[in-house]
């Protein structure tokens, strides 16, 4: 079966600097794969090569279909979501106008509705603050609302973009809880990038350590865990 | 006292116009932080061309909506073929590129239309019902158009999917582009917006100053004051701002000043606000860490 993601021989530049030497990561439908490695390993670009952002080489393939010639938006239509790093609000809207940019490719109006009240259940402290100004959100309201928003448009592929950053632990576990839901529930494949290795590891299947641009590891999440290479370097013990 | 009055009334007539005008200014200015100085004379051609419609023998509202359609279609060809290959260039190759399509525009209209000053007509009748001694038939007819525009731009802007987008897309680009929102083209959209609501400010000012090649000169001045005023992110400030500056402009230049230095109160404005309060009366400070 072909992966839904498939990336193959993969350079990235930020002007002359190569930031990526030849990626190759592969992504199944239905599966969570997490990409792991310190500040600087090249997790963020991998996500910004994907969404088109920075200039790349390469091959990358959606579905078996070559994206790398696609802007931003044609990928997004593809139904691939971004949570970026930093989260992206649009800080001067309200809470609810950034759940409709969210839903801004779908036409259905009534399932948008009906998704908007979905989120609001899964994170009710949302629907508390629909109207409030994004921008004075807590951080970790600020990410739920970020994945929240990636959620409007129904994706087949959920980008995330370090998650846990800048979030108070309790509010880590709870949006990791809400994301495992939506991952059963959605049957949505997860990409993500952390640099909480611990706790990526448990909640992915498959894991891909970058250092400096490269792959040096990859395999089943467990595996990966238990190496003892892995877990001097990223988990501390 | 009823020519006090009449000045009061007399600014706030041009001042409708200075704030259609710096309306345009706003809009391109969120989307872009670009301050298009050729706003004025895009604003002229475009009268002359509801002029030409009308000379062929067009009825008035017909050249109007017109002229709204081909302004709003030249704005959008401008951005995509003019302004966007130097998207990424400095701030001042910016300003070269408008300053340049200023010279061109006021060539074009002196050379298609010739010098002469021309008459524009008005679409209010000199009886109209609502015509008083205090203020003329056209100049009512021209606030009341004038306030349809701004409140249509703003159930645009608040209410419509797209309105959204532009917002989104002059918020934050890189997070609108990964919502699918087409950036570029949202910019396209503001400078045909930018460049229709120019025109209805052309056509509502011509009848009262006549039309040629220079008419809109020292109205762009006033209207850079009114969007610097109200605050050059906020729409309705530019709104405000433009009856603030034309009532200023009046009553100094009938009492204080004369007429001659009227320009002037533009000038100073300029100046004053950007030395003393840049984000103007209603504009945000933005604080950056460095």
């Amino acid at each position: 079966m072909t992966p839904l993601l498939e990336i193959r021989r993969l350079d990235a530049f930020y002007g002359r600097t190569q930031a990526l030497f030849g990626l190759d990561i592969d992504l199944d439908a239905g599966s969570v794969t997490t990409i792991l490695g310190a500040n600087g390993a090249g997790k963020t670009t991998t996500l910004r090569a994907l969404c088109r952002a920075v200039r790349t080489r390469g091959e990358i393939r959606i579905d078996g279909k070559a994206v790398h010639n696609l802007a931003t938006e044609s990928i997004v239509r593809m139904g691939v979501a971004q949570v970026p790093d930093g989260r992206g609000t649009f800080t001067q809207l309200s809470v609810e106008d950034n759940l409709r940019l969210g839903a801004y490719t779908r036409r259905d109006k009534a399932d948008i509705r009906l998704d908007m009240e979905r989120m609001y259940d899964r994170f009710p402290r949302l629907k508390e603050r629909r109207l409030q100004q994004a921008g004075t959100l807590s951080g970790g309201e600020q990410q739920m609302l970020a994945i929240a928003r990636a959620l409007m448009l129904r994706p087949r592929l959920l980008l995330l973009d370090e998650p846990s950053f800048g979030v108070a632990p309790l509010m880590v576990a709870e949006i990791f809880d809400v994301l495992g839901r939506i991952h059963q529930e959605d049957r949505v494949s997860i990409l993500l990038v952390e640099q909480d290795a611990a706790l990526a590891l448990e909640f992915a299947d498959r894991a891909y350590l970058l250092e400096t641009g490269r792959v040096v590891m990859s395999g089943d999440a467990k595996t990966v865990a238990a190496s003892e290479a892995v877990r001097r370097s990223y988990l501390g013990y | 006292m009823e020519s006090f009055l009449q000045q009061v009334v007399a600014g706030l007539v041009s001042g409708g116009v200075y704030a259609l005008l710096a309306l345009a200014l706003v809009m391109i200015y969120q989307a872009t932080h670009h301050m298009n100085f050729a706003q004025g004379e895009m604003a002229t051609f475009s009268t002359f061309v509801a002029w030409s419609l009308i000379q062929a023998g067009w009825p008035y509202w017909g050249a109007f909506f017109a002229t709204l359609a081909l302004s709003f279609l030249g704005g959008v060809a401008i951005q995509r073929v003019v302004v966007r290959p130097f998207e990424k260039a400095s701030p001042l190759t910016n300003v070269v590129v408008f300053v340049a399509l200023l010279l061109i525009f006021n060539a074009l209209s002196g050379l298609l239309f010739h010098h002469d000053v021309r008459t524009f007509p008005s679409p209010f009748p000199k009886d109209a019902w609502f015509a008083s001694s205090l203020i003329p038939a056209h100049g009512l007819g021209s606030i009341g158009v004038m306030l349809i525009v701004v409140g249509a731009l703003y159930a645009f802007l608040r209410f419509t999917p797209l309105g959204l987008a532009m917002r989104a897309a002059a918020l934050n680009p890189g997070s609108a582009r990964l919502v699918g929102v087409r950036v570029s083209w949202m910019l396209a959209l503001g400078w045909g917006l930018a460049a229709a609501i120019g025109a209805v400010a052309g056509m509502m000012i011509a009848p009262l100053v006549f039309l040629d090649p220079n008419m809109m000169g020292g109205v762009l001045l006033y209207a850079f004051a009114s969007a610097l005023l109200g605050g050059i992110d906020n729409p309705w400030g530019a709104a405000l701002g433009g009856f603030i500056v034309g009532v200023a402009e009046n009553l100094l230049g009938a009492y204080v000043i004369g007429t001659d230095l009227k320009l002037t109160v533009a000038l100073v404005l300029i100046v004053g606000i950007l030395t003393v309060r840049p984000s103007g009366l209603f504009g945000k400070i933005v604080v950056t860490r460095v």
